[in-house]
């Protein structure tokens, strides 16, 4: 792991130069430590995808203490059980929606492919005979919440596949200077849930009826302590839906009714990769109470 | 209970850009959620020490552009940081000392002298709910402050219990920090620890990086501050690893601390402020010391500034000095 400091009041640690799930786990695993240990002058922990950093105050913790604090967990952390307690959601998704539909037109001038849709561009380049065999793969295997950020409670999520199976796609060329709140988008090998309108760079692939950041409070299921829905370590199944279904939903959300499907699970990494496949169903089934 | 509903104050006319600020909402950054809170702290500390306010109560931040505000109460306001000169139904008061301000009259705003960011604190602090543990205003997402948004005319807000608050305290000309003590033609120097992804770049762009004036661009605001005028980076060819895009500036996206410098496709750096998005897949050169923040925040577009290397060692003087001055106007107000 590499550390570097960030001026006086923040360490940085790359766990690897690469995407995997492995280094996910590794920076989860050492940032609740962190937690556990309630190191006095910390300030905010935040994991990343294979990264992590730790703000703190040097006036009531030294860089250098900070800094060997971290380390110790680091050598803790190669011996420990590569296991977690998390939380299995589903997402709806409306794949190939008229609003996303209808923002990528307007920056046609800003895409590889002015010609294609973000969605065929996407399946042709990743190898898919179809659109609709993109979106199987899309939705088929679960996903880590590997990061939240960059705007409030947005969700960077990894596909739990292998390497090969991993979808990728470049972001646009320039950014768009507007993205539908609630788009469902895609970069390098990370999908993002847009929770506020924005400009934004990822390739658009549909919305989802199901608000993730809630400032003012209106829903239930996001906890009025965070107003954000997903934290670093969720895991989140899409659910393919139809134009009836995301109408309808968004009619339940609004009228207070909604709550996405959700359940209590442990995650074993060791388990996961000794058969990703099956892992991945008994996951979903957990999700659907069996 | 009248002032209540009425509010202390009513805002006829909103300025550029005016949001309440406290010293922000640590704890969230994980979620995406900023710190926000004043860019200019030491400002708003002081402000607040001029009204007799706890330093962190909640004021206003006004930006290039004064608001106008017509009061209900009687009260006393301090205006520090940016030299933006106010006036009291159109009569001049000074800045960096508090004045008094009847029911009835209007505060009013000259135009900007110098620096970007001027803090307006009114006795008692401006009351609107605490939410995630402060009144800062973060726009972007819509959370904390009047409405989670710039202020409009026609608001009203409420302010606090005043202590001991009197007209006429001042802050000493001496402990009045901003970035025009560089003079007029001199660059600013903001203090950089080199660091997070340096080894990205080779070793003779890093000294052109620190030779080079920079200057403020257009974009900047209180998320980041991006800069223009000096050369390009010159990466370290590598093969981009799994994950992390094409361009030689893409990282697997991460944390951003606060302060770093981040140079998208190595061309315009961006120094991120308290506003700043939490992550994302641009590398960043290193990170401006926690004691020079406040000073960007008062950086107009086209100031030159130059990226000056420190060391630990160097930033932990820096906070030091800036904790002493603090200290003093405290003290000088007591």
């Amino acid at each position: 792991m590499r550390y570097s400091y960030g001026g006086d009041e923040h360490i940085f640690v790359e766990v690897d130069e690469s995407m995997s799930l492995e280094a996910f786990f590794k920076a989860l695993f050492i940032t609740n430590a962190v937690r556990d240990k309630a190191i006095d002058g910390v300030t905010e922990i935040c994991p990343a995808n294979a990264s992590f950093q730790i703000k703190f105050d040097p006036d009531r913790i030294s860089p250098e203490d900070m800094m060997a604090e971290l380390k110790a967990l680091e050598a803790a952390a190669a011996t420990a059980p590569s296991e977690i307690r998390t939380r299995i959601i589903e997402m709806p998704v409306f794949y190939q929606d008229p609003w996303t539909h209808e923002t990528l037109m307007r920056f046609r001038d800003r895409h590889q492919d002015p010609n294609a849709i973000d969605l065929e561009y996407a399946a042709r380049i990743n190898g898919k005979a179809s659109v609709q065999e993109f979106i199987d793969a899309h939705s088929g295997a679960p996903w880590f919440v590997s990061m939240v950020g960059f705007v409030a409670g947005l969700p960077f999520l990894y596909q739990m596949v292998d390497r090969p199976r991993q979808l990728e796609v470049p972001k646009y060329l320039r950014p768009r200077t507007d993205t539908p709140r609630l788009t469902v988008g895609y970069g390098g090998c990370f999908t993002a849930v847009y929770s506020v309108r924005g400009a934004g760079g990822y390739q658009m692939f549909g919305i989802t009826p199901m608000p993730i950041y809630d400032p003012r409070s209106e829903y239930d299921y996001i906890s009025d302590d965070t107003m954000c829905l997903f934290r670093p370590g969720d895991i989140v199944k899409f659910r393919a839906i139809d134009r009836a279904t995301y109408d309808a939903t968004v009619a339940e959300v609004e009228a207070g009714r909604f709550t996405p499907k959700m359940a209590e699970v442990t995650f074993s990494l060791d388990e996961f990769n000794a058969d990703i496949d099956a892992y991945n169903r008994k996951l979903e089934g957990v999700l659907h109470g069996q | 209970m009248a002032s209540d509903m009425q509010g202390a104050m009513e805002v006829v006319a909103p300025g550029l850009a005016t949001t309440v600020q406290d010293l922000g909402r640590p704890g969230y950054y994980h979620l995406g959620i900023p710190l926000s809170g004043a860019m200019d702290r030491l400002a708003l500390v002081a402000a607040n020490l001029l009204v007799g306010n706890d330093a962190g109560a909640a004021g206003l931040e006004a930006v290039f552009m004064g608001p106008e505000l017509t009061f209900h109460t009687d009260t006393v306001v301090a205006v520090c940081g940016a030299e933006l000169p106010p006036m009291v139904d159109g009569t001049p008061v000074p800045t960096w000392e508090s004045f008094a301000v009847k029911a009835g009259q209007t505060l009013s705003f000259d135009y900007l002298r110098k620096g970007a960011r001027a803090y307006i604190a009114v006795a008692g602090g401006i009351d609107v709910p605490v939410v995630l543990g402060s009144r800062s205003t973060y726009a972007l997402g819509g959370l904390g402050g009047h409405q989670g948004r710039a202020l409009i005319a026609g608001d009203r807000l409420g302010v606090g219990a005043a202590g001991a608050a009197r007209p006429g305290r001042s802050v000493p000309e001496a402990l009045r920090r901003g970035p025009w003590e560089a003079g007029a033609d001199s660059p600013v120097a903001l203090r950089m620890l080199p660091g997070l992804y340096w080894h990205r770049i080779t070793e003779a762009s890093g000294t052109r990086f620190f030779g080079d004036t920079w200057k403020v661009a257009p974009e900047a605001d209180r998320i980041g501050y991006r800069f223009r005028g000096g050369q390009p980076l010159e990466f370290v060819p590598r093969e981009q690893p799994f994950g992390a895009g094409s361009d030689p500036s893409n990282i697997v996206d991460a944390c951003y601390p606060y302060g770093s410098i981040q140079v998208p496709g190595g061309t315009e750096p961006i120094v991120l402020h308290r506003d700043a998005v939490s992550g994302g897949g641009y590398m960043m050169v290193g990170t401006v010391v926690a004691a020079d923040m406040d000073l960007i925040g008062q950086l107009q577009p086209h100031t030159p500034v130059r990226f000056v290397e420190t060391d630990m060692k160097g930033a932990l003087d820096a906070r030091h000095h800036r904790a002493a001055l603090i200290e003093q106007i405290r003290t000088q107000l007591a």
